[in-house]
């Protein structure tokens, strides 16, 4: 603490930046290679707060960028550290079904998490389909409506079997998949007559997924476990009128979403980091209840007539306290930096976990394949 | 896309570098790499500067440039790469792990 008593030397790394601090402490980071910027403290606590906390204000959020780089506080060591990041890092799985997960993970920083989510949103590979046959469409949707719909459809199969199709390669069972999808609308002979419902006046006048066929090529029958399905089977495509028709060859391909949305295969995929609330002193009675309802529910409830914060995680990050003259320097709103609250929800082709995974491998591959770029280079 | 160039690394041209600082081209990346590895070389002491930059949107590939001190700054780049892949290892471990914990 004698150190941190005296001013002592910052710097930051590629990075501008202005902080000041309330109570008396100032502390500025200066943009530069340079390393001789000096900043006062008047407490530990005020460093571990910059380093380890976001800090919402009412109208500005302090500190968002992450600090913690070598050179940047004298007495920390924030080189990388292997053993140190496994000793701390957790991942916890707060909720789980067939196509969302929700977990934690603590002690990473914030670029591996932002990475992750976006190669889920836009480089894990699924299949979707690519190219329409449009044998015959008498409907009043147009052909290229009609194929766009039919792209954007999520297919039930796991895209590890496929390889990518490049833009010359011929069709082959480990490529493509195939589907038909032949459908014509007619009057219903049996319809009650008095009824004016489309549903029971005309035989196939709605036309969901169920209605295509998957058309196996070559030996996929045996290859693909359980078959190809979409994910839904009752995914409105199109609405006919009796004498309309529709014959076409749908053919699917793998591809990933930076390409085009419709290979994304997670409906969405996101962070948040987690809330922490701070009441700097004790709130009783009235001003107790209003507290709490500056909060969404379960935030904050009262036990034997004090506020106590029950549940972070449920905070929305609203600033409505910090409104109120009479709560607002009694409450410290602020998020931790590691501690991200991630959620995956899968459009069906793969569980959500195994996404994260792909998602994962997907990152270490980069490095494998920049890391022979290299050898190439250096050579 | 540019899909001549995914997956290639090469030097900045008309620019002088040296084994202590050089800007490499990544063909076919973004921030999702760009950020990470920018992150993990400044993690390294031994760098004195690391940043990137996508050039253009409409192109496909990222700048980064790095400086050391002392040691080559080739090999910060292999040493960040590495440092990535220890963490993805260890997040999947952890996956797995926290998987078979919340079957239980």
């Amino acid at each position: 603490m004698a150190m941190l008593a005296s001013s002592f030397v910052i710097s930051l790394l590629g990075s501008a930046q202005f902080i000041k601090l309330n109570a008396g402490a100032s502390f500025s980071i200066i943009n530069g290679y340079g390393r001789a910027h000096f900043a006062n403290f008047s407490s530990m606590a005020h460093i571990e707060e910059i380093r380890n906390k976001i800090h919402l204000d009412l109208h500005t959020v302090r500190n968002t960028e992450d600090t913690r780089y070598p050179g940047t506080y004298s007495g920390y060591d924030d080189s990388w550290n292997l053993a140190k990041f496994k000793k701390d890092f957790k991942l916890e799985i707060v909720s789980r079904s067939a196509r969302e997960v929700e977990f934690d993970m603590i002690g990473i920083d914030t670029p591996f998490a932002n990475a992750f989510r976006r190669i889920l949103l836009a480089e894990v590979p699924t299949m979707a389909v690519e190219q329409v046959f449009i044998y015959n469409n008498t409907s009043v949707m147009q052909d290229e409506v009609l194929a766009h719909r039919l792209g954007l459809l999520p297919i039930n199969v796991d895209p590890r079997l496929f390889e990518m199709k490049k833009k010359d390669d011929k069709v082959t069972e480990r490529n493509t998949l195939r589907f038909r999808l032949k459908v014509r609308c007619k009057r219903n002979k049996k319809a009650p007559s008095d009824t004016t419902n489309p549903d029971e006046l005309y035989l196939n006048s709605k036309v969901y997924t169920r209605t295509i066929e998957w058309e196996p090529i070559g030996d996929q029958k045996n290859w693909i476990p359980g078959g190809v399905r979409f994910t839904e089977d009752d995914i409105l495509i199109n609405v006919l009128r009796p004498g309309q028709e529709l014959d076409m060859v749908l053919s699917a391909v793998k591809g990933i979403g930076s390409d085009h949305a419709k290979f994304s295969p997670v409906a969405t995929a996101s962070y948040r980091l987690m809330p922490e609330i701070q009441l700097l002193q004790p709130f009783r009675g009235h001003l107790a209840e209003k507290l709490k309802n500056c909060f969404s529910p379960g935030v904050i409830e009262i036990e034997s007539g004090e506020a106590v914060v029950k549940c972070a995680r449920l905070d929305t990050g609203s600033r409505e306290v910090l409104r109120h003259s009479e709560l607002a320097d009694k409450v410290k709103l602020l998020k931790v930096r590691d501690h991200f609250i991630f959620t995956i929800e899968s459009t069906g082709a793969l569980d959500p976990l195994d996404l994260m995974r792909e998602a994962i491998r997907i990152l270490k591959d980069k490095c494998k394949t920049y890391r022979k770029e290299l050898d190439v280079l250096t050579t | 896309m540019d899909t001549e160039h995914v997956g290639k690394l090469s030097i900045v041209e008309g620019e002088e570098h040296d084994d202590l600082c050089t800007t490499l081209v990544l063909h076919g990346e973004d921030h999702t790499l760009g950020n990470v590895v920018r992150h993990m070389l400044i993690k390294n002491p031994a760098v004195e500067f690391a940043g990137y930059s996508v050039p253009h949107p409409s192109e496909n590939k990222i700048n980064l440039r790095i400086q050391t001190y002392s040691t080559p700054c080739l090999s910060a780049l292999y040493r960040a790469l590495d440092d990535i892949t220890d963490v993805c290892d260890h997040v999947l471990e952890q996956i797995d792990k926290a998987e078979v914990k919340a079957r239980r």
